[in-house]
């Protein structure tokens, strides 16, 4: 290509592209079109079902300024840059991503449009037009290991878990210390099930720690199968992600809810206003991303009030999650007395502590 | 005693062989417009959504060759097992050690690449797949255990050493404790054919694996015994083929190709290696096959189409809210219309009860 025709052909962009934006600012001067991507579907009534929930929150505070649109079930592999790209490429100018697995593939098509947002949940890299947001899951981990630690009566609590990443591997962490500190003849037996969502390999997990012993079900991964489990046996269950009381009302004790509708909304209206910013985000109780579904009524009064006072020192700052001294399996001091873990420290986490049975899977 | 019955026919037509797979399409196309209308979706809106939009546009395009290629892979080299009665389901498994071997030599060598390094890589998930193929192969062999069931077991042993590789040696030391390798380097990765698309070289891979499929079966003396073992092993036995040799072959066949497919992935449309390598390319590729007609042609074409299902089910999502499920909906009616129309060129259907033999 000698350099006239070249001149000639951007011309030619040129007025295509002047085409395609005047048409595209026509449209989008009516409603900003807003993308999610789940990894399971809508209907785990869990995880991605809150995401869904804060989708619908977007929808309903904004009316008709906004359009949204979802996709679910999407893998975590090849098939996610492309879903991510057809959002881009359909007029989508801000899209959530809502996986850890969706990582890459966010990063490879914002580099592609970059009059595209992108907000990527649970990730560490971010891009000039890549965001990304999560909730300190953990915070809620301890509040509920205080309550396992006075209801158990075997002092052995099943903890259902997804992957040995550091948000989960916190989670067990966080509730375990707590535990302990209530009830420190109790002990926590993990069963990885290596997915986010797969009900039969729940219900499965569920049973053989239930066949251990333990009197409370703990899950970290997204189906409400653990909890129909335990209702099943008459054991006590908490819930994850979203409020399952109805799963199992009777051995529901709460559940971390995660409540991703404020930070949407925030982040839809911040588009919408042009101070959106490719910022981290990283709430717990005190930014209400997450709080507690309502207490089983068979809990006593005297737990509830620990678990509200807990809840109030964790928003209040007088509390930390990981407050040193907590030590390691091994005995050793990882986190010394008068120090709390640096958020560095729980983003790695591939370490249990003391009261944790089993190795971490490496 | 039964009113409806199925009465061999003595020879197939062969024209309604290569009629049924089109025929399936447009029965499943049908039933989707009455299945649109019944959901209150406008119908042609929707299947144009789904069948059309989808490859309306070079990236389109690009991604429906990105998705039939590990289908197109992988469904070649069964294809020539299933004409040889050797019933290889593991391809999934075969695909991942073949994507944990070539991925692998892509960490060892992280930093010290060259242009070597992703022939190497083929090389490498081509023997990787092999391997894993090879142990139902030794093991129907020796002691003649169904090859249908080990490699299908073996599949989740290959998915479990995968998850064991990404939470240990294969982490990315610098990914905050994440189950996922580092993003390989641009000597590890597969080279786009097509820019401004996601269309790599095992595209072309999968061409030669066509033509070679076809080379193979149609004009040589092993693809000759294959088709004999398959249709009357005992003739196999008396003209002295060599059935344990074609075994291997089949499934040594099929092992290399899914595990150039799982290579291609990895250091294709990926880039690294994480816990999650395929969608099922390997269970799929078994329908592709079938619906292909275990034919190399009908292959392409088949793979073509199924991607082209999942891929339209996103679009149709995104672009009128049809809820997901309606993607596997369409797979299995496509299925079902292709066995359905299987049974009547090959039986007649006969009402009534049969009459008494004079």
């Amino acid at each position: 290509m000698n350099r006239r025709t070249m001149g000639k052909t951007l011309l030619g962009l040129a007025g295509a592209a002047a085409v395609a934006l005047s048409v595209g600012t026509a449209a989008a001067q009516d409603k900003l079109k807003v993308g999610f991507v789940y990894v399971g579907p809508i209907s785990d009534h869990g995880y991605s079902y809150q995401h869904d929930q804060g989708r619908l929150a977007v929808e309903k505070a904004l009316g008709d300024k906004v359009a949204t649109t979802y996709v679910e079930n999407v893998p975590e592999g090849a098939d996610a840059e492309r879903v991510i790209e057809q959002l881009a490429a359909s007029g989508h100018k801000l899209i959530f991503t809502t996986s850890f697995g969706f990582m890459n593939p966010t990063l490879k098509v914002a580099q592609r449009y970059p009059d595209v947002k992108f907000e990527h949940a649970t990730g560490y890299k971010r891009a000039a037009n890549v965001a990304t947001y999560s909730a300190r899951f953990y915070e809620g981990r301890t509040v509920v290991g205080a309550i396992a630690g006075k209801m158990t009566k075997s002092n052995v609590i099943g903890y259902v878990a997804s992957f040995p990443i550091p948000e989960v591997v916190s989670g067990i962490n966080a509730f375990t210390i707590a535990l302990r500190e209530q009830n420190p003849k109790a002990e926590v037996r993990v069963v990885w099930v290596n997915s986010w969502y797969d009900p039969g390999k729940e219900t499965e997990a569920a049973m053989a720690l239930i066949d251990q012993g333990a009197d409370v079900i703990v899950q970290h991964t997204d189906s409400p199968a653990p909890i129909q489990t335990a209702q099943d046996r008459n054991l006590w269950s908490v819930g994850q992600s979203s409020d399952m009381t109805r799963f199992g009302p009777k051995s529901h004790l709460t559940a971390i809810v995660d409540d991703w509708n404020g930070y949407y909304i925030d982040r839809v209206k911040a588009v919408l206003d042009g101070s959106w910013k490719a910022v981290d985000t990283w709430g717990g109780f005190k930014d209400k991303m997450l709080f507690l579904a309502p207490y089983n009524p068979a809990i006593p009064a005297d737990v509830v009030a620990l678990a509200d006072q807990i809840k109030a020192d964790i928003m209040s700052g007088k509390r930390h999650s990981f407050q040193g001294p907590v030590k390691d399996q091994s005995g050793k001091v990882v986190i010394p007395e008068g120090k709390s873990a640096t958020d560095e420290q729980i983003l790695k986490m591939d370490w249990y502590v003391e009261g944790v049975q089993g190795k971490v899977p490496k | 005693m039964s009113l409806i019955r199925l009465e061999p026919r003595g020879q197939a037509s062969q024209a309604m062989v290569y009629l049924t797979p089109p025929l399936a399409v447009v029965l499943t196309l049908m039933s989707g417009f009455v299945l649109f209308l019944l959901l209150g979706f406008d119908p042609m809106k929707a299947l144009h959504a789904f069948f059309i939009d989808p490859v309306s546009s070079k990236r389109g395009i690009g991604e429906l060759i990105v998705k039939a290629t590990p289908l197109t892979l992988c469904a070649i080299g069964l294809s020539i097992g299933f004409r040889a009665n050797v019933w290889n389901i593991g391809a999934e498994g075969q695909l991942t050690v073949g994507a944990i071997v070539g991925g692998g030599l892509a960490l060892a060598f992280y930093g010290h690449g060259g242009w070597w390094l992703l022939p190497l890589m083929v090389i490498g998930g081509a023997v990787g797949g092999m391997a894993w193929a090879a142990i139902p192969a030794y093991l129907r062999l020796r002691f003649n255990a169904s090859e249908i069931l080990t490699s299908l077991m073996l599949t989740y042993v290959a998915l479990l050493l995968l998850n064991f590789l990404v939470h240990g040696p294969y982490r990315d030391p610098d990914g905050f404790a994440f189950p996922e390798s580092r993003l390989f380097e641009a000597d590890a990765v597969m080279p786009i054919l097509w820019l401004g698309t996601r269309v790599h070289l095992g595209a072309a891979l999968a061409l030669l694996a066509v033509a070679g499929g076809w080379v193979l079966i149609a004009r040589t003396f092993i693809g000759f015994q294959i088709k004999v073992i398959g249709l009357t092993p005992a003739a196999a036995g008396y003209a002295g083929f060599d059935q344990k040799r074609i075994v291997w072959l089949a499934l040594l066949l099929s092992g290399g190709l899914a595990g150039i497919a799982g290579m291609g992935e990895v250091a294709g449309p990926i880039g690294q290696i994480t816990p999650n390598v395929s969608p099922g390319y390997g269970f799929t590729a078994i329908i592709v096959a079938f619906l292909g007609r275990l034919h190399p042609v009908g292959i392409l074409l088949a793979a073509l189409l199924m991607a082209l299902s999942f891929i339209g089910g996103e679009a149709a999502q995104i672009a009128m809210g049809l809820p997901k499920a309606i993607t596997g909906v369409f797979q299995g009616m496509l299925l079902f219309f292709l066995l359905a129309s299987d049974v009547l060129i090959r039986y007649r259907v006969r009402f009534g009860a049969r009459r008494a033999v004079a």
